[in-house]
């Protein structure tokens, strides 16, 4: 339990998907102009990456590694080659279900994520944590954990940059800054905040 | 007086628009404002009267400082004196040159030569920044043609304060500008920042040079060769048994120990924070959560102990007097621009700093201190908190509303 605890800490804190690792950086800065629809495309984020990596576990388990094919009776297989295609594929189907979902259920989220719903495909930070479930050789319980505190971690910061823009309405800033440079430089800034969970040994 | 009026009013043409330093106009400004009463006044028929502006809000947040001015002076000269008492040292270069010509001894029993060294280290810093960051600030305002601001004084004073006595100047210099162009004039200047630019430069510096600013322990005596330890890294060692062994309780309290030049003093914080909760500028409710969030947290911890980590023992009486603490809450924590602005959200606001502070004390064996990334922290999240305390309101009342 504690350690799964850790782990979760972990996630979402000191190897944040955002801003430590970079990763999702696109959507990050795109959709983060409203607290409203940053929420909202954070729990999106976090259900397709609690979903995804889990699923995306068993298969590299029971499918892609090395002899994982042995409870077929097959063995000396070693199929992680296709796993970058695997794992993209569980991806897009995941989020072409959420897609319809918010389309029938919750229009108004649908109407405001607009592209970027689909483009949660294509999102690094989603393919990020399958990738660091193998890489990492997390277990089926762990990558659940994983999958859901890493995009809690990526919500979070979004929804903090969020919050950040908004007030950004007020600045002031040099022409050539305003917009997404400005937000670069916050997402920077932002960066060196989250620098206090560095070095947190769990 | 009335000459000074009589001269800036006679040049005033010369600055206002369309005379010959019509870009300069901002220094003009700030040169008049910092002397007289600033002489616009709201137009039109309602408006609020009220005495306190930008500049007298900036001025008391000053005089909060002063004790903690006067503490930075003589704690840097009395530790460095004490120091090299025990050593047999002395202060050398310009320094040595100069306190010898002002009959300095090196006696750390005598007020007036731990304050004269104390000076020695310490003025250097302020002017450095000062000048640095009033360079920085005066650029931007004549370029994008905003006045400069009362702002930077606090800026200006908040940072040599938290800066360790023999940080170089020329990264003094460097933190400052951080601070000022990429913390505060990048956004627009003063109130339109959202991260506290003080300590934005100081973070920045903290991972730029770690060696300058935390590197072990000696960089926080000001004497050559010598070192000593702040009570945080002595307590993240040895715990408390390597902490009381050092200093007593009251001596950090007083601010008798090495650290950060301003920081080091509890007393002299708490008397800043009785002028700003007094005055209604600094935010008593930021100031309460902060305390109660880190007593709870380090009473917590000292409940679970743990036999791996000394820090976990450290209790909340010897948290709140070592390291920034309380510097940081009342000083930092408080700012306005950077700070939570909804009543509730200062609540929230406070707590997550203390907490925060607290947890990368105990729990991150890499930073000794927490509470300069405890507040840059809190300042991240603190748009975002003021936002949802807002929705909530805006619910609540939907709900008189409709009902």
């Amino acid at each position: 339990m504690e350690h799964y605890l850790s782990l979760l800490v972990k996630s979402i804190f000191i190897e944040n998907m955002a801003l430590a690792f970079f990763l999702g950086m696109c959507t990050f800065l795109a959709v983060s102009k409203k607290v409203d629809t940053a929420i909202g495309l954070g729990v999106a984020v976090v259900v397709v990456q609690t979903i995804t990596v889990p699923i995306n576990n068993l298969i590299y388990q029971y499918l892609l590694k090395e002899n994982a094919l042995s409870w077929l009776g097959v063995e000396g297989t070693d199929l992680t080659f296709i796993g970058l295609i695997c794992y993209i594929g569980v991806i897009a189907a995941m989020v072409q279900v959420l897609e319809m979902f918010l389309d029938r259920h919750v229009p108004a989220l649908y109407n405001a994520l607009g592209i970027f719903l689909p483009l949660i495909t294509v999102n690094c930070a989603i393919l990020g944590g399958s990738l660091f479930m193998v890489e990492r050789d997390y277990g089926f319980g762990e990558s659940i954990v994983f999958g859901f505190g890493s995009g809690a971690g990526w919500a979070l910061a979004l929804t903090a940059l969020a919050g950040i823009r908004e007030k950004m309405k007020y600045a002031d800033a040099p022409k050539g800054l305003r917009g997404l440079g400005l937000t670069f430089m916050i997402a920077g800034l932002m960066a060196m905040a989250f620098m206090a969970f560095s070095g947190i040994q769990l | 007086m009335k000459a000074l009026r009589n001269v800036l009013d006679k040049i005033h043409p010369l600055f206002s628009k369309g005379g010959r330093f019509e870009r300069f106009y901002p220094l003009y400004e700030a040169a008049d404002s910092f002397v007289y009463t600033p002489g616009e006044i709201t137009k039109g028929t309602t408006h609020v009267r009220d005495a306190i502006d930008l500049k007298r809000v900036m001025i008391t947040v000053v005089i909060a400082l002063l004790p903690c001015f006067f503490m930075a002076m003589w704690n840097t000269g009395y530790q460095a004196n004490a120091a090299m008492q025990l050593t047999g040292g002395s202060v050398e270069g310009w320094r040595g040159t100069l306190l010898g010509l002002l009959g300095y001894s090196a006696n750390p029993d005598s007020f007036v030569d731990n304050m004269l060294l104390g000076a020695a280290w310490f003025i250097p810093i302020y002017l450095v920044t000062n000048i640095v960051g009033g360079l920085w600030e005066a650029l931007f305002s004549i370029v994008r043609g905003h006045e400069i601001n009362e702002g930077f004084l606090v800026t200006g004073s908040l940072f040599p304060l938290i800066c360790p006595p023999t940080l170089p100047l020329w990264q003094v210099a460097l933190g400052i500008s951080f601070g000022v162009v990429l913390g505060k004039e990048i956004f627009g200047g003063t109130g339109k920042n959202f991260l506290n630019p003080a300590l934005t430069g100081r973070a920045f510096l903290f991972f730029a040079y770690p060696a300058q600013i935390s590197g072990g322990t000696s960089v926080w005596v000001a004497a050559d060769g010598l070192t000593g330890a702040t009570a945080l890294s002595a307590a993240a060692e040895g715990g408390v048994k390597a902490l009381t062994t050092m200093h007593s309780w009251f001596d950090a309290f007083l601010g008798v120990i090495p650290g950060s030049m301003g920081e080091t003093s509890t007393l002299a914080c708490l008397f800043g924070a009785a002028i700003l909760v007094f005055t209604g500028i600094g935010s008593w409710r930021i100031m309460l959560s902060g305390l109660l969030g880190a007593v709870s947290l380090s009473a917590l911890f000292l409940l679970v102990d743990s036999s791996t980590n000394p820090m976990f023992a450290l209790g909340p009486l010897w948290h709140l007097v070592i390291g920034g603490f309380a510097f940081g809450l009342v000083f930092m924590a408080t700012d306005p621009v950077s700070g939570a602005m909804t009543e509730e959200g200062q609540w929230v606001y406070g707590a997550l700093i203390g907490l925060m502070c607290i947890l990368i004390r105990v729990v991150n064996p890499a930073f000794p201190e927490g509470m300069m990334l405890a507040i840059l922290f809190g300042n991240v999240f603190a748009p975002l908190i003021d936002q949802l305390v807002l929705k909530y309101h805006i619910k609540r009342r939907l709900r008189h509303v409709e009902g």
